[in-house]
């Protein structure tokens, strides 16, 4: 691609990607509202969609405070860190043979620091806001994140044995015959898991836990800021969706009738459908279980993973 | 003998008393609801309780009475105030009540090493009439602030503030104030730190997502590990003791709904139970099936709300609104039937207000017979959910002996294996023409407490059923001279009936003097009322005993070296209302 082409999509992926987060948010809402036989919004525009805009407008009108026993810097900071590293993930992410606005061999490497990177996010914001709360919210983000952060590494570590590559396009290539999710399905497990942890939504939202620690680490954000804390968390589902379709679903591949971009939304779509409804049906696990689960059971299962495809591509090589 | 009238248990406990303390130390009162009532001298109330535990091992309720303006008490011993101990014995259900003579100053030794509930009560006692419990680990207000200036059950002190000064907050007052809200941990029995850990005090209250309502709880924290929980209430506190001595008999019921108000006309039926006994009023059938239905109605309509709630403060999202779809549909039978929906005040003295309304068996028979299948589709959503039950199974363990001495009673007894239900073991306003089972289960676990509730849920909507098949023709209201309002068609007869009309609808009835509660079986446990009448239209005393407050004053046993969210956990399961608690 010219350099220019590269821009103008950059502009493209940024405005789609935060525009499809913000209509997430409604979307969400409404589907939630579906399952639970209630309405959601549905006041704003067709079907309330220009609930998007109400809660914007709301949202940046509101008063941008800072509490005056929190770190200034810091707490100001926090929320656009999460954006940012969001943001900056979706650049290696293949949505057709050639969409895609880097295609480096450490596509899948860049990814994962990335996530790791959004963790700071979370976690200083809730040191910087000086609430008891929060600061039980950050901890428990740091805790919870770095431990699925290993799990969700060493999950992918299977697929980029079999496609031989960290580079993204390779690895969706590489699933030209059968998709990941097939072989991989104990790395997917994983994945899916570590994946929810990732993005702290329910049922793995400790951080935020509204029962427990009535909005854990944002507890004293409002306005923007606020917002780009959940900017950042459907950000997150929507890049993780698009991981979980590019590593294990065979990214943009699909039958001819269809052009590769649309196989993707299409894939993706589903997945974050899956998510809602996970959402929407399954409890929270004490933080301490959700530990234990991770290096209990996770952890034996992505090494088990990661030994069998190992010894598996070794004798397929021969 | 002291034990005409009651239990064999009862009457043994009652013979053993009797024998070592000798009958003429005890004055007995004669109680229109057949409670043997015995009046004992400060001195000998620790030796009388220690003796009397093993035969009545629950303390029900413990109570002050300011005795100094009451005209109609013959016999009774002379006393400025008077603490009531009110006893029970479940297995077979047994009730004694022991009252202390007090004179000013008021003390009374604290019985909190015998029971250990009493803490809470002696408290109250403390709070509300001024009388000082002598051994009392820590005799401070409960329900009104720490600032606040005498003792608000006191027949002196005002009841509405047009009766006070205006109030005016100066600089000093406010600094005053703002001091008293300050927290020390020290006065709340906390340590700061041991040697090897500096605690974390967490307020976790009074604005709270999961304390459901406003409900404070301090902790005292080793990272997410619970050290000590201790519960600070009063936030709720409306009052509604001393608003029963200023409404008339029948004006108060409104105020009885909004006590556990998940419970609605349940409240009323605790409440004019007793006013019925006082009056020697007996309710005519169809009244009593009536009452019944709806009751329980509500016991239903109180189990889906804690059934929700429950699967939502343990972080599951969508249970909650089927379950509040479902109430919803309940109370539009309710409002058919009664006109309100959470709040129907719809019970009257000597029956309910009006007769139900046509086609009331149809919406009646659509939801008990949809109930069901909705019930087993949230068995499977919300209870065989296994991380629901990771986060609930084995949690905020409770044993039968510990409820009993907590003065726990309701689904949570029940969730600890002690098979006691009053609509079964001293059946109550028709009770005993009805079959259903008590749900008992053994864990005494947040888990069993949720399953007691469902099970409940359950033969409820049975019990709804029997009264939708054999519901009795005739008149809805008692024919007896105190039923409020008095039939309206024997109004305009005669001079006398006008007149008997116009006064105890204007003045309201007069109830004969007396003392009486008829506990009942209510959403969250026993609620009683206990009523004391000087021959007025008003009540002398309003005591309202109600389950959540028994509930609440276990929380830091259950909680203590569990995580924050074990202890939402069990906040959801134990199933309070914080007006039923703060009244």
């Amino acid at each position: 691609m010219s350099e220019m082409s590269t821009l103008l999509y950059g502009l493209v992926l940024l405005a789609g990607a935060v525009g499809l987060a913000a209509g997430l948010t409604w979307f969400e809402r409404r589907l939630l509202g579906i399952w639970q036989d209630r309405y959601g919004p549905n006041r704003l525009g067709p079907l309330g969609a220009l609930q998007v805009l109400a809660d914007m407008l709301k949202l940046l009108t509101k008063d941008d405070w800072v509490p005056p026993f929190a770190d200034r810097v810091v707490f100001v900071f926090a929320p656009t860190a999460i954006v940012i590293a969001m943001l900056l993930g979706f650049a290696v992410v293949p949505m057709s043979p050639d969409m895609h606005l880097l295609d480096v061999n450490i596509g899948l490497l860049f990814f994962l620091g990335m996530t790791s990177l959004a963790v700071y996010s979370v976690l200083l914001g809730g040191l910087a806001s000086n609430n008891k709360y929060a600061l039980l919210g950050g901890l428990r983000s740091a805790a919870q994140m770095i431990s699925y952060e290993v799990f969700m590494g060493l999950s992918l570590m299977g697929v980029v044995m079999l496609s031989g590559s960290f580079s993204l396009q390779a690895i969706v290539r590489a699933q030209e015959d059968m998709w990941f999710c097939v072989h991989q399905f104990l790395g997917l497990y994983v994945f899916l898991i570590a994946g929810i942890a990732e993005s702290h939504r329910l049922p793995f939202d400790l951080p935020e836990a509204e029962h427990e620690l009535t909005a854990g680490f944002h507890t004293e954000y409002g306005g923007m800021k606020f917002a780009m804390f959940m900017l950042g968390e459907y950000l997150g589902l929507i890049l993780i969706s698009c991981m979980m379709t590019t590593l294990f679903f065979g990214g943009w591949l699909g039958p001819g009738f269809l052009p590769p971009l649309v196989w993707f939304v299409l894939k993706t779509g589903l997945i974050i459908l899956f998510f809602i409804l996970l959402r929407a049906a399954i409890p929270r696990p004490r933080y301490d279980q959700l530990m234990s689960l991770g290096w209990k059971v996770m952890l034996p299962l992505t090494l088990v993973n990661l030994a069998a495809t190992g010894a598996i591509a070794l004798w397929m090589e021969g | 003998m002291l034990g005409a009238g009651m239990t064999d248990s009862a009457g043994t406990a009652e013979g053993a008393a009797d024998a070592r303390f000798g009958a003429d130390r005890f004055v007995p009162q004669d109680c229109p609801d057949g409670t043997p009532t015995y009046w004992v001298e400060a001195g000998e109330l620790r030796k009388v309780l220690r003796e009397l535990k093993p035969d009545f091992p629950m303390l029900y309720d413990l109570f002050g009475i300011d005795e100094r303006l009451r005209e109609k008490r013959d016999g009774q011993p002379p006393a400025d105030f008077s603490v009531v101990y009110h006893l029970l014995s479940l297995t077979p259900f047994g009730q004694l009540r022991i009252k202390v003579p007090v004179i000013e100053p008021a003390e009374v030794p604290s019985v909190v090493d015998i029971w250990p509930n009493a803490n809470w009560y002696e408290r109250e006692a403390w709070d509300m009439f001024g009388i000082r419990f002598s051994g009392h680990p820590n005799l401070r207000r409960i329900l009104l602030p720490p600032t606040w200036e005498g003792h608000a059950l006191r027949k002196e002190h005002p009841a509405r503030a047009t009766e006070m000064e205006p109030f005016s907050l100066d600089a000093d007052r406010q600094d005053m104030e703002q001091d008293a809200l300050l927290f020390r941990p020290e006065e709340w029995g906390m340590e700061r730190a041991t040697e090897d850990t500096e605690f974390m005090f967490l307020n976790l209250g009074p604005n709270h997502p999961s304390v459901h309502g406003v409900f404070r709880i301090a902790l005292q924290l080793d990272g997410e590990v619970v050290i000590d929980a201790v519960p600070d209430i009063g936030y709720h506190h409306r009052g509604a003791e001393k608003m029963g001595e200023r409404q008339t008999w029948h004006s108060y019921i409104p105020y009885t709904d909004r006590i556990d108000y998940l419970g609605g006309v349940m409240n009323n039926l605790a409440y004019l139970q007793t006013v019925e006994t006082l009056a020697g009023i007996s309710v005519p059938p169809r009244a009593q099936v009536i009452r019944i239905m709806l009751a329980e109605l509500f016991r239903v309509s109180s189990h889906l709300v804690f059934y929700g709630t429950f699967a939502q403060d343990v972080g599951q999202m969508s249970p909650v609104f089927y379950m509040f779809a479902d109430r919803e549909r309940l109370f539009g039978i309710v409002e058919a039937i009664t006109g309100g929906r959470m709040h129907p005040a719809w019970f009257r003295v000597g029956g309910v207000a009006q007769d139900l309304p046509e086609g009331w068996d149809t919406m009646v028979r659509e939801f008990i017979d949809a109930m069901p299948a909705r019930l087993d589709h949230y068995e499977k959503m919300a209870m065989q959910n296994s991380i629901l039950q990771q986060r609930t199974v084995g949690i905020g363990r409770c044993t039968q002996a510990e409820a009993i001495d907590w003065g726990i009673t309701g689904p949570n007894l029940r969730a600890t294996g002690v098979d006691f239900d009053l609509r079964r073991d001293r059946p109550y306003g028709g009770y005993e023409q009805f079959e259903f089972e008590v749900p008992v289960f053994h864990n005494g676990d947040c888990y069993d407490r949720a399953r007691v509730r469902i099970e409940e849920i359950r033969q409820s909507l049975g019990i709804i059923r029997q009264c939708l098949d054999n519901m009795p023709e005739g008149p809805f209201k008692s024919e007896h001279k105190l039923t409020t309002p008095p039939p309206r068609e024997r109004m305009l007869e005669d001079i006398e009936t006008l007149i008997h009309h116009f006064l105890n609808v204007s003045w309201g009835p007069v109830i004969p003097a007396g003392e009486a509660c008829v506990p009942i079986e209510a959403t969250k446990g026993i609620n009683g009322y206990h009523l004391v009448s000087d021959g007025g239209t008003t009540s002398y005393r309003t005591r309202i005993r109600t389950p959540s407050f028994a509930l609440l004053q276990q929380i830091p046993l259950l909680s203590r070296g569990l995580m924050i969210p074990d202890l939402i956990a069990i906040i959801a399961s134990i199933d309070f209302v914080m007006a039923d608690v703060d009244r």
